[in-house]
């Protein structure tokens, strides 16, 4: 069967990207894009940065459209439920909208406080979507006495820098020893740290928050930690990573969890027994595929460049205008503190770390990760201008390390990058 | 490929007010920004660098800055800076 009509479900970066996509590509059927929130696809970055900190309006971010789409839009009302035999998803309002070909790019939301009570006191936040980042930006702009950061992730990290930028008082909790432990290390997790501390973040490791209390009144005025201590607080930001929009999914027959749902190498997703649906792809944070750097081991990322990519991919394979397998090595940048860090590949599993340009002391260098003497990822510290180099090695996997006793290059010593090994089995 | 000239249909709740006034969008993909600064030269109204590399940038300029954003859009080395114009007739 051909494709007269592509649906796409989700209208952010991933869904606008692979709208655009098909247009590029020649597909001259029905394009339609069903998004949950009432706005055109609008930019994420900008609002755990320049956002909080006043420079840019919430409002500001709407994403520009590169090509003409001529499609039809269905805002502000989510999907609710996927009919693989009809071909039709019904959205929460009740419209149904029938398919050709779909392409689910729903992303993901912010991992909720575990008490829903405590999560709902006014003055607590997660940030994920536009009006997350104007309720955000609005306490601050009160300023509050202290604000308290919860997760010491990309998020957490760029919350509280955005917190000192205005001169704002903040404590940043991480369960973990280090900030950015579980995607950098505890090696440079510890650099990271440095930077806040130095910029006056007040850290606190190792150390979980039990519970939010408020002051009578629904209002949130301290964090009480597992270990009894307390943390007077009247802004909470709740950073504590995400949980991907699958649920509507459920009955549909598809495998999937809040970790993505599951796709082939190519992305079309695959059934609970396996077999993939060739009329539905995903791309995005929702998409949980096997990349073929990394030996086929399934991931769903978080990464804009990676939502621009894959949606395009899955629109072109849906659409008849390419094929082959998904193998885009993953990327991402954060800015925090006045820090530009910028990461090629992924480094879980990492068994080895070097310093291959720079050195962390002053700021600017280059950190590369190897793992069964192979190159799987190299991270940037204010010296992109290193990254596209050793962004090849990743993505040849060249022999880890790269260069042993070079003429012009120092010796490189090897370290622990403090990662959790994974899970051979 | 689809008539350019055809509007978009369907509901579109929120109406975005820099395309009301007629105002273009950017955004620069900041995986492949390597901090030239050519567009803060280019439009230093526009684009500016915190630090080293952080590139900080008007997301929604006005119509007037309609030449500026070009020439920052042409001048950067690796081409990064995405622009929509709304006078393009782009829907």
């Amino acid at each position: 069967m051909t494709c007269d009509h592509l649906v796409i479900v989700g209208a952010s970066l991933a869904g606008l990207r692979g709208a655009e996509a098909a247009r590029q590509a020649g597909f001259a059927g029905r394009l339609t894009l069903i998004g949950d929130e009432p706005h055109r696809p609008y930019d994420r970055p900008p609002l755990s940065k320049q956002v909080l900190t006043g420079s840019v309006a919430p409002a500001a971010t709407a994403l520009p459209n590169l090509v003409p789409l001529a499609a039809e839009w269905h805002l502000g009302s989510a999907a609710a439920a996927l009919d693989r035999g009809e071909r039709v998803v019904t959205l929460q309002d009740g419209r149904r909208i029938a398919y050709d070909r779909l392409l689910i790019a729903t992303g993901a939301r912010p991992r909720p406080w575990p008490d829903a009570a405590q999560g709902r006191l006014a003055g607590v936040h997660t940030l994920r979507g536009r009006e997350d980042a104007a309720a955000l930006r609005a306490s601050l702009a009160e300023k509050p006495a202290r604000v308290l950061v919860i997760g010491g992730g990309f998020i957490g990290c760029e919350v509280a820098a955005a917190c000192r930028d205005l001169g704002l008082p903040v404590t940043l909790v991480e369960t973990g020893p280090t900030v950015l432990a579980g995607v950098l290390g505890t090696y440079l997790g510890a650099v990271v740290g440095a930077l806040h501390e130095a910029r006056g973040v007040d850290l606190v490791f190792d150390a979980k928050v039990e519970a939010l209390e408020d002051d009578g009144t629904g209002r949130v005025v301290r964090a009480r930690l597992a270990d009894g201590r307390a943390i007077e607080t009247d802004c909470v930001v709740v950073a504590l990573g995400a949980v991907r929009n699958t649920e509507w999914l459920t009955g549909s027959g598809l495998a999937f969890d809040e970790g993505g749902v599951d796709c082939d190498p190519e992305g079309y997703v695959v059934d609970t027994e396996g077999r993939p649906d060739k009329a539905i792809a995903a791309a995005g944070d929702v998409a949980r595929f096997p990349h073929p750097l990394y030996d086929g081991r399934r991931v769903a990322l978080e990464h804009w460049g990676h939502a621009a990519a894959q949606g395009a991919h899955a629109a072109r394979l849906l659409t008849g205008h390419g094929a082959g397998p998904y193998d885009e090595v993953p990327a991402f940048w954060s800015s925090q503190g006045g820090v530009t860090i910028k990461s090629v590949g992924l480094t879980e599993g990492a068994d080895s770390l070097v310093i291959a340009q720079g050195d962390p002391k002053t700021g600017r260098f280059l950190a590369l990760y190897g793992r069964a003497g192979r190159c799987i990822a190299a991270v940037s510290f204010d010296s992109v201008r290193w990254l596209p180099a050793y962004a090849e090695m990743v993505a040849v996997r060249a022999p880890f390390p790269p260069i042993r006793g070079g003429v012009d290059q120092g010796r490189l010593s090897e370290m622990a990058p403090g990662l959790a090994q994974r899970d051979e089995t | 490929m689809p008539d350019p000239n055809v509007p978009d249909i369907g509901p579109s709740p929120s109406p975005d007010p820099s395309r009301a006034a007629g105002g273009l969008r950017v955004t620069v993909d900041l995986n492949r920004c390597q901090a030239y600064a050519q567009c803060c030269y280019a439009a230093p109204d526009h684009f500016t660098l915190h630090g080293a590399e952080a590139l900080h940038y008007d997301p929604a300029p006005t119509a007037a800055a309609r030449d500026a954003i070009e020439r920052a859009r042409v001048s950067c080395p690796i081409q990064a800076i995405l622009v929509e114009d709304a006078g393009s007739g782009h829907p």
